[in-house]
């Protein structure tokens, strides 16, 4: 320590500089390790954003403005945000009283009621569209039923917003059932003890401790259920204005070679996608939020 | 069911909600994929699945997902490396826009890919070139499929880097071992399970993407014909059972890779938290 401090005072940064730690690479390691890694970043992941962008102004702000207002893109995107506005509260009720039943309890069979509920994660989009088809199809197990009362399931809204709840189903359980599983029982079991009824508990003591994972699981969610494509590709039936949602409507278009309004509602469609990022990117930055996650992993 | 009966009220309640949407929401349009099959007839389920044609666009499928998982184990871990170890301008951005294909609708993303990469795109116009096609060819699902893959190797691999403590790494170095050793024989083995459960996360999603594939693959018979898109063709053409004959394959596959999926998650938990 002595020889240490006996240094002039001026000398320390520069040996500290020219002696590289054992833990990490030398410079020239680092930044080609770095060029690669954001080689690959621009090729694959901001060349394509930009791309969706830049051909979607191609013909001016005119065409660009005109294919959002049109109709059947008004259309689309009202349809577009009332199945994402009822698959997100559905999926957020299951996915709190899921996580609620297997943190807060020990029962037999949770390890496969989880791999079930991953189920959707695994599936292919067009199996679940499948699924679907084979039960409210003419032929399928309720197909009969269903005519007979002149219920319309397949081709129609209801058919859309099955799928897209199957596809989103997981989100939420899979952000809180850990969150809340790290968190443990004693708060709540506190709660009870003194008196709260078991409604208030959970209002007062575990939402306010998990409400940025709730949170974050709905961001997820939304994000992909106004984003979905195969699933509600095989139930929607492609009825122009009023079966298609946006994502439907984005291939339409382009299959009629309007590359430039295609590009322009994908470019909606992207926006949401980055403000989805930058929420995102904002609770993670929590530091609450972050520590909590950090402790459901161990 | 043996629950633990604490104080905590709700039990039965949640659970019971739980296992009643599941059952309503995933299970119930999953056995009706497997009661239709049981329906078919062994005979006629193999004639369906053996049909040269669908077992190319089989090929093609798993062939292509397991190509991009595995390109995508590669960069991921690099990704992940680059931005857990160094810092260098623009590292937060290129940290949020990792999970872009989290939140890009796979359709905009496969019309995006295809402009890039169309003979007159932007990228496209320099591949030809030099004689590379991309769009419309095998090539270029594979391109689609290695932008779907690529968060989920980061995501996975990102935390178990920044919890390995340097300890490890210091403690090898001071027993002589030179950088690219300490990465072979510490670093690697602790990162492996990690790359492994994301290598696998991106090839289940691989193998069953429809939206960002079939704008730019063309969809040629036996060439880049891809299964999802073999199944919508079926239904198209009002042949249920042939639809789910090939669905059911996909389905078991998908069966199979979640139980891999989570015993690799398992491994990757032991070797990441426990071990030290």
């Amino acid at each position: 320590m002595d020889a240490v401090a006996a240094l002039p005072a001026l000398e320390l940064p520069a040996r500290r500089a020219a002696v590289r730690p054992v833990t990490t690479e030398p410079v020239w390691v680092r930044r080609a390790l770095i060029a690669l890694a954001l080689a690959f970043f621009g090729l694959f992941l901001l060349l394509p954003l930009a791309a969706v962008f830049v051909e979607a102004l191609r013909k001016g702000w005119a065409v660009y403005l005109a294919a959002l207002v049109e109709p059947d893109a008004l259309a689309a995107l009202k349809l577009t945000l009332l199945a994402a506005a009822i698959a997100v509260p559905l999926n957020l009720v299951f996915g709190v009283a899921a996580a609620w039943a297997i943190a807060k309890f020990s029962f037999r069979g949770k390890a496969l009621l989880l791999t079930l509920i991953d189920l959707p994660f695994s599936v292919s989009p067009v199996v679940a569209g499948l699924g679907l088809v084979l039960l409210f199809g003419s032929s399928g197990w309720f197909g009969a039923w269903l005519a007979a009362h002149e219920v319309k399931i397949l081709f129609a809204v209801p058919g859309i917003v099955l799928a897209t709840v199957f596809v989103t189903f997981p989100f939420v359980a899979r952000e809180l059932v850990p969150l809340m599983q790290a968190q443990g029982r004693e708060e709540e079991e506190a709660a009870v003890v003194l008196g709260a009824s078991g409604w208030r508990t959970f209002w007062h003591v575990t939402l306010p401790n998990v409400k940025w994972g709730l949170l974050y699981g709905v961001i997820l969610t939304n994000a992909r259920a106004m984003g979905e494509f195969g699933a509600v590709s095989v139930v929607s039936g492609h009825i122009r204005g009023q079966t298609t949602t946006l994502p439907l409507h984005v291939e339409i278009l382009y299959n009629e070679y309007q590359f430039s309004a295609a590009f322009a509602v994908a470019s909606l469609l992207a926006l949401l996608a980055l403000v989805t990022l930058v929420v995102k990117h904002a609770i993670e930055r929590r530091g609450d939020f972050a520590a909590l996650r950090r402790g459901s992993r161990t | 069911m043996a629950a633990h009966t604490g104080v905590l009220p709700g039990f039965r309640l949640t659970l019971g909600y739980t296992l009643l949407y599941l059952s309503l929401i995933v299970l119930l349009p999953v056995a009706a994929v497997f009661g239709k099959t049981l329906e078919l007839g062994w005979g006629e389920f193999v004639d369906v699945v053996s049909n040269p044609r669908v077992l190319a666009a089989y090929r093609l499928s798993f062939g292509a997902a397991l190509a991009a998982a595995a390109i995508d184990a590669v960069f991921g871990l690099l990704l992940a490396w680059v931005l857990v170890r160094y810092s260098f301008p623009g590292k937060r951005l290129v940290d949020a826009l990792i999970d872009l294909p989290f939140a890009l609708p796979t359709a905009v993303a496969g019309i995006a890919l295809t402009a890039l990469y169309a003979p007159n795109g932007w990228l496209g116009g320099w591949l030809a070139a030099l004689g590379v096609k991309v769009a419309f060819t095998p090539l270029g699902i594979l391109v689609a499929l290695v932008f779907i893959g690529i968060p989920f190797v980061v995501r996975t691999v990102q935390p178990v880097l920044e919890e390995f403590e340097p300890e490890f790494e210091e403690a090898a170095a001071s027993l002589g071992a030179s950088r690219w050793q300490v990465f072979r024989h510490v670093i690697l083995p602790h990162v492996l399970p990690a790359t492994v459960t994301g290598f696998a996360l991106a090839f289940a999603r691989a193998v069953g993407e429809y939206g960002s594939v079939i704008f730019i693959a063309g969809n040629i018979p036996f060439v880049s014909e891809i299964v999802p898109l073999l199944i919508i063709g079926q239904l198209e053409q009002y042949d249920e059972a042939g639809a789910t004959a090939i669905a059911t394959v996909m389905l078991v596959i998908s069966f199979t890779l979640l139980l891999v999926i989570n015993a690799l998650q398992a491994w990757a938990a032991r070797r990441g938290g426990k071990e030290q």
